[in-house]
Order: structure tokens, then C-alpha cells, then sequence
């Protein structure tokens, strides 16, 4: 591998093959570093943000709540009281003389104004510092309104977005077991760590739904209020993506006894072992289910696998990295560009676990790079190294590929295409090849090197002029 | 439908009779919460005036997730990298204090970035828990005096205390107070811009070579958030202002500073102001030159300056935009338009649609600096048949609201009020910052006498195809 860029980080960078596996995590990123990560805030904001009939105050300056109004792809079926951006925009005497008041002058004007189901407020790095007492404002308001108004404690230096999801499970617990569960079936569940990007919840929901199985509640894309209340009457939880809502889960079946399994909806073998692994929980209550659900596979896969030819006759051979928020979702992007012919040579994550790290050491090939909370330098480093026609990644990331000539997919919460579900793979299929097949890299530099039709393209721009 | 649609000389319809504007706020009772800000936050700013030297690194005090969000929306709208590094601080350093990070940081950035100057602002965690920046570099410095240390330079920008622009404005004028060295002598005019796009800056470099003025632009991101493909990443973009031509702002004959909302120009205000007490730079302070008479104004500031006529080709190019305003009036005229972002902004805009004959019903911005009123105003003077209703400190809550009750022909303005655009059925133009729907919006032109025929093809084009979509039959010819 070309030689480390921060020293700091030699123990989070790993290259397959190369030495045993060890990789460092979960640590605070390098000063200076310019690392690709948020907050706790951003972790808590993800999770509940798509709880579309709660209102999202953010206590905090502007920004906080300035640059998260309506950025993800998390769509309802409903109300859409999530897409907008409440703030208390704190200002100076606030700092000063605390904002409690304010806070609760904001809450009870929103409540007015929207009459939401429940209400979040997020805390910032500043109400840490000045130490407002949130537990007390909410408490006070929620007696006043009576609705829930729970607060998350989302401070973002207290750590990375993991520890924001914490908080958001937390929260969202808090409105557990107050619903009425009486007409809930047994072959019922709850779908856990979906956002409803472009619609994806409305896909896995149909697919249970042709399963035969009720879900009770979206946790949290198209998410209801009233739906989280009553979650604790479902049978069982599906938990996709280990980091954000695995938290939940586990606090459910604490106290609820409702048993979780993992799963992922991103790719063929993934999407099929999902609704197996339910058919199979459910089998003794419903002893159909398991052949309804081959059918159902099946069916999709008829459809599927076609398309999936087609595409991989031009993708073959061809190079991928991935960097995205949670490394679970690595697992499912390398099964899925292996359909396509592709190999992975970069994987790695924002806030990738230990466990993770283990995982995907083990599905990788040799010579992969894994990397735990990358910055633009070492990603444009291993891009050009590794010479990928594709890097998967987030906003943050998309400059760094573009500039380097390389193709780009989107996978990350502003995402606009469902990329889940049997669907969602011919659409990432799609998506792959326009963009590994486009033939603008044929006139980039980095790219054009020894084609006679790019010799303007070659050298630096002062050169040529 | 009638035929009349097909008519430019058809009336206008009359604008909906209310009974008289309503103050936006006070309101009756006050909100105090916001619901979709019009504003960012301050070290935003900041960040791309840094971003406008060569070889500068912005860098935030504070912990990781600022940096990282205004990284990702400065990102979509210039859709080039921004790397904004951070002193990445966390609970411990939130308690006892983030300087040691805060050095930490800027050795990381200078060793493995090679920065050529380092711009610090801070955020609100470290001007709450009060972190001394000067201090901390004062210490920097000495504790590495043996190592080729790059420049620093910081700013305090707690956005409690204002928006995005004020750390725009704020960034300027430390660069001015920190950078500047006595007793340099330079040909180059200052050139303080203000937030404009990258094509704007482009333009404005075409303009000041066109009558002979070697400039230096502080900021100047037209390149390093405007690149071209290259055969590598940089570690730093390439382009903005060299740092040996901003320490020379000093000797430099004449500021020309932009922004009709701009704190007054004495030291402690503007770089503009600052140049002019502390080294005696005359300064020409104009609003943005967007539209007929501002750039005129800037244009006569030129030939001063320059001691030389506006050249042939702008002064054609001036003809031109005479040209098209008579061309494309009728399909403007006592259309009512809405407009909102940035002040600054915002005061060039309403001049320029007051003059092509749009009356400018609401001028709304996010910002608090107590003159937007006067230079809405005073750019409209004369122009329009009732002065525009102007409106600081607001949302896009309240911006909706008072729009609803207008009923305008249009909006003016970034991208944020697509929904309400799209809720009232009218074009939205968009100008400014940001531009997250839209290809492109860095490489919109505002300014001089180009931008200004620009923006009119965009408006008069607007009003078309709306005419166009709104009717039955769909003209081809208008
Ligand atoms: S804390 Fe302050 S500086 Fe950071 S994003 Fe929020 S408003 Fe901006
Ligand atoms: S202030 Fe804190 S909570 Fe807000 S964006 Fe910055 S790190 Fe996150």
C-alpha cells in the first residue's frame, strides 16, 4: 500500500492479506485530519428524523438546525411535519442568561401550530455547555400539551453519530408501551433502522405483506407516533444496519421480550435471506409462509436476474469502492457488485464497529483496503491506487471521486433511487452502469492519458494556455 | 382562456387588492422559534473566505460535526470538494478547554495539507466555553518556533450573534487586521466582492483588467470552488489570492468594497473601512453591482480609479442591456415578485427588478442588520409605484405566510423557497446561495452590466414559459 498519510491512523487503515486482521474504531477523529464524519447530533437526527407526524425541535443555534432541514429522501405516506426545520435559534442573551424559556416559548407555539403526534427536542454542543435543563422543559410542556415531548440528549461532541443513535433509541423508547395493542396479530412485526429513502419501506412492506405478515411499525421512515406506541404488541423485530437502531432492539427485548433478527435488504442474496430468516421465525404459527415466501423470491428473481445479465456483460472486470456511513451496509454492496462482475478493492466506514471490521475482513478479498473514518486524502489516495471505476459514498464524498475521474454512486441518506428490495437492485445495477459506462471519462485527464483523441485533456492547465 | 393572453400589450391583471401591507414583525403575538431559517451560520462565511486564498485551509475550532455539515452543504451547491478541518473536539476538550487540539490541528493541517495559510473561526461549543484562539496561537507559535509555521488567521464567529454573512464580513476584515504588513507599496487595486458567485468573480477580474487595474480580490474562490478536471486530487486547490498580494492591501491605491448593508466603514467595521483608517487606502464603497445604475456606479468608480474611460466592450455591452430592457419590458411590467436571501444581495437584486419594471412586493432576509429597509428603499426610489415591504430577521415561515397573502408573479432568490414557489404555483428564479436544486448555481453571473442581461433573459424567459404552460393552446411565438 502507498505510504500512510497520518501516522496517527496506521491502525485504521487495513489491507487484506496483509498481517493479521486489527483495526482500530470508535475512536475521536484526528485533529486537522478533515474526517468525513458528523456528531451525536447528526446520529440522533437521522434516526427520528423521518417520524413524519412528530415535530423535530432543535435547541441550538441556527446551523445546527440550518443544515439538516430537509435533507434526507425519508418519504411519508402522510403528514410531513419532518421536512421542515425547527430551530430556537439561540442568540447571545440565550447563551448567556440560558435558554429554557425560550425553549419552552418555541415548543409551545410549535405544538400550537402543528398540533404534532409527539415532539423531540435535540440538544446541541451549546445547550451541554450552557446546561439548560431539558428533562425539566419537556416534562413541564408535556403536562401542559398533553403529548409526549422527549428529549434527545444529542450533544455533538459527546462523541460520533453511534453514540447519537444511542440517543435517539433511548427517546424513541420512551414511547414504548403506551400504545393499545389488542388488535394486533401474531404474524406481526416491526421493521427496524429503515429510512423510507425513495420509498424503500413501502417495498420490504409489500413484500411481508404477500409474506402474509403485519407490520405494525416503520422504525422511523414513514414512522407515526402512534404506531412506535403500540410497536411492543408485534412478534418479532427486523433490525437492518447494525448501527442504528440495534440499540432499540435490544432495549425491546429487555423489556418487551420481543426477539430481533439482523438483516439487510440490499442485494439479492441479502433481500432473499431477509424474508426467509421472518418465513423461518414464523413457521410454527403459520407453516405455509416458508413456501409463500420461495414463491415470492422467486417471482422477483424471474424478473431480476435478466435485467441483471445485460448489465453485467459491460460491468465485468470492473473496480469498486465503497466508504459509507455504517459498515453493515458494506457487507450487502460487496455481495451485490459481485452479481455484477465487480470486485471491491476499498471498504471502509464511518463508524464502523469492531464486530464489523471482523466481518468484512472476512468477505473481502485480499488485497481490499479497510479503513475506519477516512478523510479526503487517504480516500483519494486508495482511489488512485486501487485505479476503481466506482466509489459508493456519500455527498462528501462524490467531489472526490469526480475529480479523480471515477464514477460515482450515491448511498448514503439523501439518496433519490430505492436501492433496496429486488428492485432496488436492478436500480443500483442501473445506476452503476450509467455512470462506470458513461463515456466522459474518455476526455478526463487522469483517465485520457494515452488516447490520440486527448491531448488537450493531458497536463495542467497552465501548459496549455 | 381569451385571446388576449397572446397580446404583450394585454393589461396586467390588477394586483389583488389588500388592505395595505402588513408589518411581518412585530407580529401581535412574537414567535420566537424559527421554522426553515433564511440564514446559515456564521463560521459558514468564514470558511469560504479562507477557502478564497491560495493554499488556505479553513478551519473550524469546535467539534467534528459543524465541519462536517457545512462541508456537505457547501459541497452541493459548488459540487467541487471543500475540506474544512477540524480541531475535532470532544467531551473532554468541550470541559477543560480545546487549545491543545486546536495546535494539534493545525500541525496536522500544515504538515499533511501544506497549507499556505490557515484561517481559524470558531464555532459556538468554543466562544461558549470561552477558548482564548489569539491566545492559543500566540502560544503555537512560540512552542513551534523552530518550524516554518504557515500564516493564521482567526475569527470569532459565534452564530448567536449573527448570520453567515457577518462571518463573511468578519473573515474579509480579519484578513485586512491580521495579513496586512505596513509599507508594502502594490499597483493592485482591493477588491472586497461580498459572497458572489464564482462566475461573478471571474467577471469582475475581466472587468478591472478590462480598464487596466491589476486587482486583488479577497475572497477569490472562482477556481478553487470552480476547478477544472485534472489529472489529480489536490490536496489544496489550486487558485485564490496569493498571501503576499493581501499583505500588500496596505499600499494599495484604492479599495473598492461591495455591500449597500455593510456595518459603516471605520476600522472596526469593514477590511474596506480597516484599510482606509489604519493605511490610508481611499476606499469606494458601492452596493453589489447588480443592475443598470449600480454598475453604473461601479463602472464611474472604474474610470476614477483608473483615470480612463469605461472600454468600448463593456460600454457596448451596457448598450445591449438598454437594448433588451426596452425588448423584454412588456413582458415584466407590474409583475410582483418576491425576493429573499442575503441582504447584500438582495439590495442589488430589488434595484434591478425596479428597474426592468417589476415591482418588488416583499424583500425578505434572514439577516438582522438593521439597514436592509433604508437601501431597499433607497434602490427603489423613484422606481415604483409603492415601496416594498422589507423584512429582517425572518423565516421562511413568515416569508410564506406574508407571500400567500401577495400573491406574487414570481420569487427571486436560492433555493430554499422552492416549496412555497411550487405551493403558489409561480417560477422561482434562482440566484445566490444555495443552489442545491439546480446545475450550476455557482456559475450564475449577477454582476455588472452582463449579469445584469443575464438575469433579465432568465426573468423575461420565466414569464414566458409560464404563459406558455398556463394557457390552452401553448403559442409558439410570444
Ligand atoms: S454549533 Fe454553531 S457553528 Fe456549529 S453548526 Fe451549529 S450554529 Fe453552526
Ligand atoms: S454544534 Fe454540535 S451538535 Fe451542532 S452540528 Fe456542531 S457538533 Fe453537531
Amino acid at each position: 500500500m502507498s505510504e500512510l498519510i497520518f501516522e496517527e491512523r496506521a491502525d485504521q487503515i487495513h489491507v487484506k492479506g496483509e498481517g493479521p486482521f486489527k483495526l482500530a474504531c470508535n475512536r475521536e477523529s484526528l485533529a486537522g485530519a478533515v474526517s468525513q464524519r458528523a456528531c451525536v447530533f447528526c446520529g440522533s437526527r437521522v434516526v427520528l428524523y423521518p417520524i413524519a407526524d412528530a415535530l423535530h425541535l432543535v435547541h441550538g443555534p441556527i446551523g445546527c438546525a440550518a443544515y439538516t432541514w430537509d435533507i434526507r429522501g425519508a418519504l411519508s405516506s402522510g403528514p410531513e411535519l419532518h421536512r421542515l426545520s425547527f430551530s430556537t435559534d439561540l442568540q447571545e442573551t440565550d447563551v448567556i442568561f440560558g435558554g429554557e424559556k425560550k425553549l419552552e416559548a418555541a415548543l409551545l407555539e410549535l405544538i400550537d401550530r402543528h398540533a404534532p403526534k409527539a415532539a423531540f427536542v435535540y440538544s446541541t454542543c451549546i445547550v451541554g455547555i450552557i446546561g439548560d435543563d431539558l428533562q425539566a422543559v419537556c416534562k413541564k410542556v408535556s403536562a401542559a400539551k398533553g403529548i409526549p415531548v422527549i428529549p434527545v440528549q444529542s450533544e455533538g461532541f459527546k462523541g460520533n453519530k453511534r453514540e447519537g443513535y444511542l440517543a435517539a433509541c433511548k427517546a424513541m423508547f420512551t414511547l414504548m408501551g403506551t400504545g393499545d395493542t389488542s388488535d394486533i396479530g401474531p404474524l406481526s412485526l416491526n421493521i427496524l433502522g429503515d429510512f423510507n429513502l425513495a420509498g424503500e419501506i413501502w417495498i420490504i412492506r409489500d413484500y411481508f405483506r404477500r409474506m402474509g405478515i403485519e407490520t405494525v411499525a416503520n422504525i422511523t421512515g414513514d414512522g407515526r407516533v402512534g404506531d412506535i406506541a403500540r410497536a411492543h404488541g408485534a412478534a418479532l423485530n427486523v433490525v437492518q444496519c447494525s448501527g442504528s437502531t440495534m440499540d432499540l432492539a435490544k432495549m425491546m427485548k429487555e423489556k418487551f421480550g420481543i426477539p430481533f433478527v439482523k438483516v439487510s435488504y440490499f442485494g439479492i442474496e441479502d433481500m432473499a435471506e431477509a424474508l426467509y430468516t421472518v418465513a423461518r421465525f414464523f413457521k410454527d404459527k403459520d407453516p405455509n409462509m416458508l413456501e409463500r415466501t420461495q414463491e415470492l423470491v422467486r417471482e422477483e428473481l424471474a424478473v431480476l436476474y435478466p435485467r441483471l445479465q445485460e448489465l453485467r456483460r459491460d460491468l465485468e472486470g470492473k473496480k469498486a469502492a465503497i466508504y459509507v456511513g455504517g459498515a453493515f451496509k458494506a457487507f450487502s454492496l460487496i455481495k451485490a457488485f459481485r452479481h455484477l462482475g465487480m470486485s471491491v478493492v476499498i471498504a471502509g466506514s464511518q463508524t464502523g464497529t469492531e464486530e464489523d471490521y471482523e466481518e468484512l475482513a472476512q468477505i473481502c478479498d485480499p488485497g481490499t483496503i479497510i479503513v475506519d473514518d477516512a478523510n479526503p486524502l487517504e480516500l483519494s489516495a486508495f482511489l488512485k491506487e486501487k485505479d476503481v471505476d466506482i466509489f459508493v459514498g456519500g455527498v462528501k464524498e462524490r467531489p472526490i471521486a469526480y475529480k479523480l475521474g471515477v464514477g460515482f454512486c450515491d448511498h448514503n441518506h439523501e439518496r433519490k433511487e430505492a436501492l433496496e428490495g429486488f428492485v432496488g437492485m436492478v436500480n443500483f445495477a442501473l445506476e452503476v452502469h450509467r455512470t462506470v459506462m458513461s463515456p466522459v471519462w474518455r476526455f478526463v485527464p487522469r483517465r485520457a492519458g494515452n488516447r490520440p483523441d486527448a491531448s488537450l485533456a493531458c497536463g495542467s492547465v497552465e501548459e496549455r494556455s | 382562456m381569451s385571446i388576449t393572453e397572446i397580446d404583450p400589450l394585454e393589461t396586467p391583471a390588477p394586483a389583488p387588492a389588500t388592505a395595505g401591507p402588513k408589518p411581518i414583525k412585530p407580529k401581535a403575538e412574537p414567535f420566537v422559534s424559527t421554522t426553515n431559517a433564511c440564514k446559515l451560520c456564521k463560521p459558514l462565511g468564514a470558511t469560504l473566505v479562507f477557502k478564497g486564498i491560495e493554499g488556505g485551509v479553513p478551519f473550524l475550532h469546535g467539534s467534528q460535526g459543524c465541519a462536517t455539515y457545512m462541508r456537505r452543504y457547501i459541497i452541493s451547491h459548488f459540487r467541487e470538494p471543500m475540506d474544512i478541518a477540524s480541531s475535532s473536539l470532544g467531551e473532554k476538550q468541550a470541559i477543560y478547554g480545546g487549545a491543545a487540539n486546536l495546535k494539534k490541528g493545525l500541525l496536522t493541517v500544515m504538515d499533511k495539507y501544506g497549507a499556505g495559510l490557515i484561517g481559524v473561526a470558531t464555532t459556538c461549543l468554543t466562544e461558549t466555553i470561552g477558548d482564548d484562539v489569539p491566545g492559543a496561537l500566540l502560544e503555537f507559535r512560540r512552542e513551534f518556533a523552530d518550524l516554518e509555521l504557515a500564516p493564521v488567521v482567526n475569527v470569532s464567529t459565534p452564530s448567536y450573534s449573527g448570520s453567515h454573512m457577518e462571518g463573511f464580513t468578519a473573515a474579509v476584515r480579519a484578513v485586512a487586521d491580521q495579513l496586512v504588513r505596513t509599507g508594502l507599496k502594490t499597483d493592485a487595486v482591493n477588491c472586497f466582492p461580498g459572497f458572489v458567485s464564482c462566475e461573478d468573480l471571474r467577471h469582475l477580474k475581466d472587468v478591472f483588467a478590462a480598464f487596466e487595474l491589476p486587482v486583488t480580490l479577497l475572497p477569490d474562490y472562482s477556481e478553487t470552488l470552480d476547478g477544472p478536471a485534472l489529472e489529480d486530487y489536490e490536496k489544496i486547490t489550486s487558485g485564490g489570492t496569493p498571501v503576499k498580494a493581501l499583505e500588500a492591501m496596505g499600499g494599495a491605491p484604492a479599495s473598492f468594497e461591495f455591500g449597500a448593508t455593510l456595518p459603516p466603514p471605520g476600522e472596526a467595521g469593514t477590511a474596506g473601512g480597516l484599510l482606509a483608517a489604519r493605511h490610508g487606502v481611499p476606499l469606494h464603497r458601492m452596493g453589489l453591482p447588480i443592475g443598470l445604475r449600480e454598475s453604473d456606479a461601479f463602472f464611474q468608480a472604474l474610470e476614477t480609479v483608473s483615470c480612463r474611460p469605461t472600454p468600448r466592450r463593456h460600454a457596448l455591452e451596457r448598450g445591449r442591456l438598454l437594448d433588451a430592457f426596452v425588448d423584454g419590458h412588456k413582458y415584466v411590467a407590474q409583475k410582483r415578485c418576491v425576493l429573499y436571501g442575503e441582504e447584500d444581495l438582495l439590495v442589488g437584486l430589488t434595484s434591478f427588478m425596479a428597474e426592468i419594471g417589476v415591482i418588488p412586493v416583499l424583500v425578505a432576509g434572514g439577516g438582522r442588520s438593521g439597514r436592509l429597509k433604508d437601501a431597499v428603499h433607497a434602490a427603489c426610489e423613484g422606481l415604483v409605484p409603492e415601496m416594498p415591504e422589507v423584512a429582517e430577521g425572518v423565516d421562511f415561515y413568515d416569508i410564506a405566510d406574508k407571500a400567500r397573502e401577495l400573491a406574487p408573479d414570481l420569487f427571486l432568490g436560492h433555493s430554499k423557497g422552492y416549496r412555497l414557489a411550487r405551493e403558489l404555483n409561480v417560477p422561482l428564479i434562482r440566484v445566490g446561495f444555495p443552489i442545491h436544486d439546480r446545475f450550476g448555481g455557482h456559475r450564475t453571473r449577477h454582476l455588472c452590466y452582463q449579469g445584469a442581461l443575464d438575469l433579465l433573459d432568465r426573468v423575461v424567459n420565466a414569464m414566458i414559459e409560464k404563459k406558455q404552460t398556463d394557457s390552452d393552446i401553448g403559442y409558439g411565438y410570444i
